[in-house]
């Protein structure tokens, strides 16, 4: 049986993560191609809502990131993100998602090889968890 | 399911367009684009296009308000949510309040392989019991608690407060651990498939544990039990019961002795509990039983009750907080200090309006909100 392969959605800020990630490639740094990155115009405009969807649409693992409390493009996007995630985790500790399966990061635009060792370790961890425990839903019919 | 079963099945089409409906609709007195009526006449002259696509079909609070005038006795309310299934089926969803998370969340309950941790916050000063006949439905309060405590509303506090309730009557209820989402939200927002897999769940998890009787304390939990599940086929086989019918129960047969609490209140009927379900005197008995309580009733009060302004987490606008605001002023104009409410919800509603800013011009009246159920654990004393 082929080893299983996680699926992760990264929420990644326009400024700094999703930069990081694009430094990545440019600089030809290796990692797994199990994320699919969603870029935000900043980590701030997280709803909790695109999490619990990209879980119901088979994510096995989520990452945010966003600039570094001091970089942010908006000034306190970092701050409004932490609260919001903090409200996520709870919710999803409840609903009884592994805590290890939500992932809040901070990666600076000249963080590239940050961006490709959180990815690497996440997969990894992921790959011990084994699937998430939506991953029975795959909904077609899912709400605007 | 097309519209023309849903016409016959609401009996929609003994309608007279006589306008009742929309005339005392809280929806429609501030909104001049939504309309029962029109509604019915646009699903009556077979357009069915104009019903499903119309954004407003997600409006309706489904209070029964126009139900209980109706002269003809179209069920107005239950004719929305069918409509509303075809909507769903169209891809049409409303616009869900809180960008749809308490839809998500009922989604991904329905997976088979989720295991809950529901119960951490319960302590050892409340006494469950796993051999017990009756059953406290929980609820969605856990999830409540980090979604709404930004407007500083504790959902668990109203589970706690029933909790001690049940102990002091010397009750130790079961608490499910893996009980799910009721399905009432997804039910009323038309996601029927949703709604049945979590019902089956519900169903199959109450009858494993044998109960003779459940006790709610959320009006809508207890309305999806009573009427919705058994109507799609999955019977749960015992009593059911809200907590403010158990306690004019007990109180009218053990003539409970409560503490004082001096407090001049006002009740808002849940439209859910009262115009659904037709309890209205049992949380009066129970307010009228505590000593020190004065109690006023708004000028729209038990069946004239005006609902919260949101229900099923869909379509929550400005129109919603108006009536919110006018619900509120009404609450403040009868002199209480404190609003008590049976519904979680609109406790949520209520505070929500009151933290929000909204436009300058508006000032929404400042005012305590409570559940009943806290009311009374407050008046049994002891440690809070």
């Amino acid at each position: 049986m082929a080893e299983f392969e996680p699926k992760i959605i990264a929420f990644a800020c326009n400024w700094c993560t999703y930069a990081a990630a694009d430094l990545a490639g440019t600089a030809r740094v290796q990692y797994p191609p199990n994320v699919y990155i969603v870029r935000l115009m900043c980590s701030g405009m997280l709803n909790p809502d695109y999490v619990l969807r990209a879980f119901e649409k088979g994510a096995d693992g989520v990452i945010v990131s966003g600039c570094h409390y001091t970089d942010c493009h908006y000034i306190d996007g970092p701050v409004k993100c932490d609260a919001m995630f903090a409200k996520l985790s709870k919710m999803m500790h409840i609903l009884g998602l592994e805590d290890e399966r939500l992932k809040r990061e901070m990666i600076s635009t000249s963080e590239g090889t940050v961006f490709a060792r959180v990815v690497k370790e996440f997969v990894d961890q992921l790959k011990k968890l084994g699937p998430s425990p939506f991953s029975s839903l795959r909904m077609e019919k899912v709400a605007v | 399911m097309n519209l023309e079963d849903i016409i016959q099945e609401t009996k929609t089409y003994y309608c007279l367009e006589c306008g009742k409906c929309t005339s005392v609709c809280p929806v429609a007195k501030y909104d001049p684009s939504f309309s029962p009526r029109a509604i019915i006449e646009d699903a009556l002259l077979g357009f069915e296009d104009e019903l499903v696509f119309n954004q407003k079909l997600f409006s309706c609070l489904t209070c029964y308000t126009c139900q209980q005038r109706c002269p003809c006795d179209v069920d107005f309310p239950v004719f929305i949510r069918k409509a509303r299934s075809i909507a769903q089926d169209n891809g049409q969803h409303g616009i869900c309040a809180h960008s749809g998370q308490l839809q998500s969340l009922a989604r991904l309950m329905t997976s088979p392989d989720i295991k809950q941790r529901r119960l951490e916050w319960l302590s050892d000063k409340y006494r469950t019991s796993n051999n017990s006949d009756v059953l406290f439905w929980v609820g969605c309060a856990p999830y409540f608690e980090p979604i709404f405590e930004d407007i500083e509303f504790r959902a668990l506090d109203i589970t706690e407060a029933s909790l001690k309730i049940l102990n002091s009557f010397g009750i130790e209820p079961r608490l499910l651990p893996n009980e799910k989402c009721c399905g009432h939200d997804v039910l009323w927002t038309g996601d029927i498939e949703t709604f049945k897999t979590l019902a089956e769940h519900n169903a199959a998890q109450i009858k494993e544990a044998g109960v003779k009787k459940i006790i709610f304390s959320c009006p809508e939990g207890y309305r999806t039990f009573k009427l919705d599940y058994p109507n799609f086929g999955f019977d749960v086989g015992c009593e059911l019961q809200h907590i403010s019918e158990f306690l004019a129960e007990r109180i009218e047969k053990d003539g409970m002795k409560f503490n004082e609490v001096k407090m001049k209140v006002t009740y808002q009927d849940p439209c859910r509990l009262g115009r659904h379900l037709g309890v209205y005197d049992a949380p009066r008995k129970v307010l009228e039983a505590i000593p020190g309580i004065e109690f006023v009733e708004m000028q729209y009060s038990r069946w004239d009750s005006i609902c919260c302004g949101t229900s099923a987490w869909t379509n929550c606008d400005s129109y919603s907080n108006i009536i919110r605001t006018q619900r509120l002023s009404e609450a403040t104009a009868t002199g209480a200090e404190t609003i008590i409410t049976s519904c979680p919800k609109c406790q949520t509603h209520f505070r929500c309006a009151m933290v929000d800013k909204g436009e300058e011009h508006r000032t929404t009246p400042k005012i305590e909100i409570m559940d009943l159920v806290n009311l009374v654990a407050n008046a049994l004393g002891g440690e809070k």
